[in-house]
């Protein structure tokens, strides 16, 4: 039997999805193993309990106020700590700003190797990666010695809930020190509270929506759905919506359930990002347009008509 | 101020990708700067103009990043090293690591600049790694950095919020999109560019046996995505369109 180390991640006081897919991949590497979960930051432990529902065996909490923010220092000190008490074989994190920033410092620091932004993983050792940004896939091993890969949200299955699962919930003490970096302050920007990379709707808009102003049409029908609202390279150039919500191989790699993309062409760096979506919906009022290429449903049409249209139908559906 | 940037060669974004065998196909491809490292280059060459010192770029590659290497220095930086990894076979992360570390080592980096990931790999791995290696703070997906003293005031993209922090130097950051807009090199900067010097260095140059740098990971196949077939374009008034897409989402795709 194997042990599995769960580096799972909190955000506004609840796990964050990926963490619970984080152990369903855990148990995709070896079915049987200890699954050791590990959750980091101010005032967590009293929301640990939930990673034994999905399978957790154990979850380690370290609360601390020096872990209230992010910092490579902190983390790294932590789980430097954890993983040479527990020695596990081999550790999952999910693909987020955070997993991107520490496990190759983890890797470093642990001399090994390191498989990031897996997809899916075939006979518990291969894992599957994108490359190009999407327009290629590669298979990847590690021949010996730690299992360490991050996950990418929304592709590797959570398992299913049982509220009934209980395990052994332990603290650590670490004594974390010699910080040098000094957070400031940290700014929202996010206009609807869902998260692009774990969006399981997305609602993408690009030159075609002309302003700024413009996009409200998309957050009022990402609203209704629950979405989080992207761009393409275009509209950000243009400077209708941030940088943060580009979408393409620059900016954001996205792969939701439903892609709704509204007024934007399909350029071959923007249909990177997004092509491995389950369902695209293209709407544009050029025919020739790309995106139709990729689209399992396309309305050939204005925009400005359609997308309220569509927003007022979903309610009616989905109410 | 003592400025590094580290660079890759990848294809240009607009390239569609071929595979023969499990490899990627580079025959007739055009390269670039990794989108990413281009904004850590502008950004070194901003932070050299204010506060002096020397731009040095880095890659690790064959002797075609020779070309990215110029476009750089053309750009305005001022010296070039081409870390050659021909010998090396299967390379991963772990090997650019290895490669990198040994290098910076001898120099005295007082900021060492990348890109947030390169669009080939995707990976993002090396910069932290090589800042753990050398012992240094990292901060990766910056969006704004300032130099004061011997502190670095820098914004972080985290997923759409952004994080305010200050580092004391030396420290290595990771560019996101929106740091700056890369200048395009101007031909009497071609021209300088030519004249600019450009170290090759190989495993022995840096006292490295093979061993050292062997890939911790194997890439065991490489494949395209199957080809999304075209769908269904929906017909009549906008009325009819919008109501058969959602019945079509809600009961064919069962996607809402």
């Amino acid at each position: 039997m194997t042990k599995q180390l769960v580096i799972s991640e909190v955000k506004d006081g609840g796990f964050r999805n990926v963490s619970f897919e984080a152990v369903g991949a855990a148990k995709m590497v070896d079915e049987s193993a200890e699954i050791v979960g590990v959750v980091l930051g101010e005032g967590v432990s009293s929301v640990a309990d939930e990673l034994f529902h999905y399978g957790a065996d154990r979850v380690i909490s370290v609360d601390s106020d020096k872990l209230k923010e992010y910092t490579p220092e902190a983390y790294s000190q932590v789980l430097m700590q954890v993983i040479e008490q527990e020695n596990p074989d081999g550790i999952v994190m999910g693909h987020t700003s955070i997993g991107r920033d520490i496990t190759p410092k983890l890797a470093s620091r642990l001399g090994s190797g390191l498989v990031s932004d897996v997809v899916a993983i075939e006979g518990g050792a291969t894992f599957i990666r994108p490359i190009y940004s999407g327009k290629a896939f590669e298979k990847v091993e590690i021949e010996e010695g730690l299992q360490f890969f991050t996950i990418r949200p929304n592709n590797i299955p959570a398992p299913e809930k049982d509220e009934g699962k209980n395990g052994s919930a332990e603290t650590l003490d670490v004594d974390i020190k010699d910080l040098q970096t000094v957070i400031k302050d940290v700014v929202k920007n996010t206009t609807s509270g869902v998260d692009l990379s774990e969006a399981s709707v997305i609602v993408a808009g690009g030159r075609g929506l002309k302003s700024e102003e413009n996009f409200k049409i998309l957050d009022e029908l990402a609203d209704v759905l629950n979405a989080a609202v992207g761009a393409s390279r275009g509209a950000c150039d243009a400077e209708y919506c941030d940088y943060a919500m580009q979408i393409g191989q620059t900016g954001k790699v996205v792969t939701p359930d439903l892609y709704i993309a509204v007024g934007l062409s399909g350029a071959i760096q923007h249909v990177a990002g997004m092509s491995n979506s389950k369902i695209i919906v293209a709407i544009n009022k050029d025919p020739e347009a790309e995106i139709f290429q990729i689209a399992d449903y396309g309305i050939v049409g204005d925009l400005f008509e359609i997308v309220p249209k569509l927003t007022e139908e979903f309610k009616k559906v989905l109410v | 101020m003592n400025i590094f940037v580290i660079l890759k060669r990848t294809f240009d974004t607009e390239e569609k990708i071929q595979i023969d065998n499990g490899e990627i196909v580079e025959d007739g491809a055009e390269f670039i700067i990794n989108p990413y490292d281009e904004y850590a280059v502008e950004e070194a060459i901003q932070i050299r103009d204010e506060h002096g010192g020397e731009v040095t770029v880095v890659t690790v590659g064959e002797e075609e990043a020779e070309k990215q290497l110029r476009t750089a220095l053309a750009m305005g930086a001022d010296k070039a090293v081409l870390i050659d990894n021909e010998d090396v076979e299967d390379g991963d992360t772990f090997t650019t690591q290895a490669l990198l570390t040994a290098y910076f080592k001898d120099q005295e980096a007082d900021i060492i600049l990348g890109g947030n990931v390169a669009v080939d790999g995707g990976s993002g791995q090396v910069g932290p790694r090589l800042a753990d290696q050398l012992g240094i703070n990292h901060v990766t997906s910056i969006t704004d950095i300032v130099i004061e003293g011997s502190t670095a005031k820098i914004e972080k993209d985290v997923e759409g919020d952004q994080m305010m922090l200050e580092v004391p130097l030396p420290v290595l950051v990771t560019a996101q999109q929106g740091l700056n807009e890369p200048r395009y090199p101007s031909l009497p900067g071609i021209m300088k560019a030519k004249k600019k010097p450009l170290e090759t260095l190989d495993l022995d140059d840096l006292d490295l046996d093979e061993e050292d740098v062997e890939g911790k990971t194997k890439t065991v196949d490489r494949y395209l995505p199957p080809e999304k077939q075209a769908g269904r374009m929906l017909e009549g008034e906008p009325e009819d369109q919008v109501s058969e897409l959602v019945t079509l989402l809600k009961n064919e795709a069962k996607v809402i």
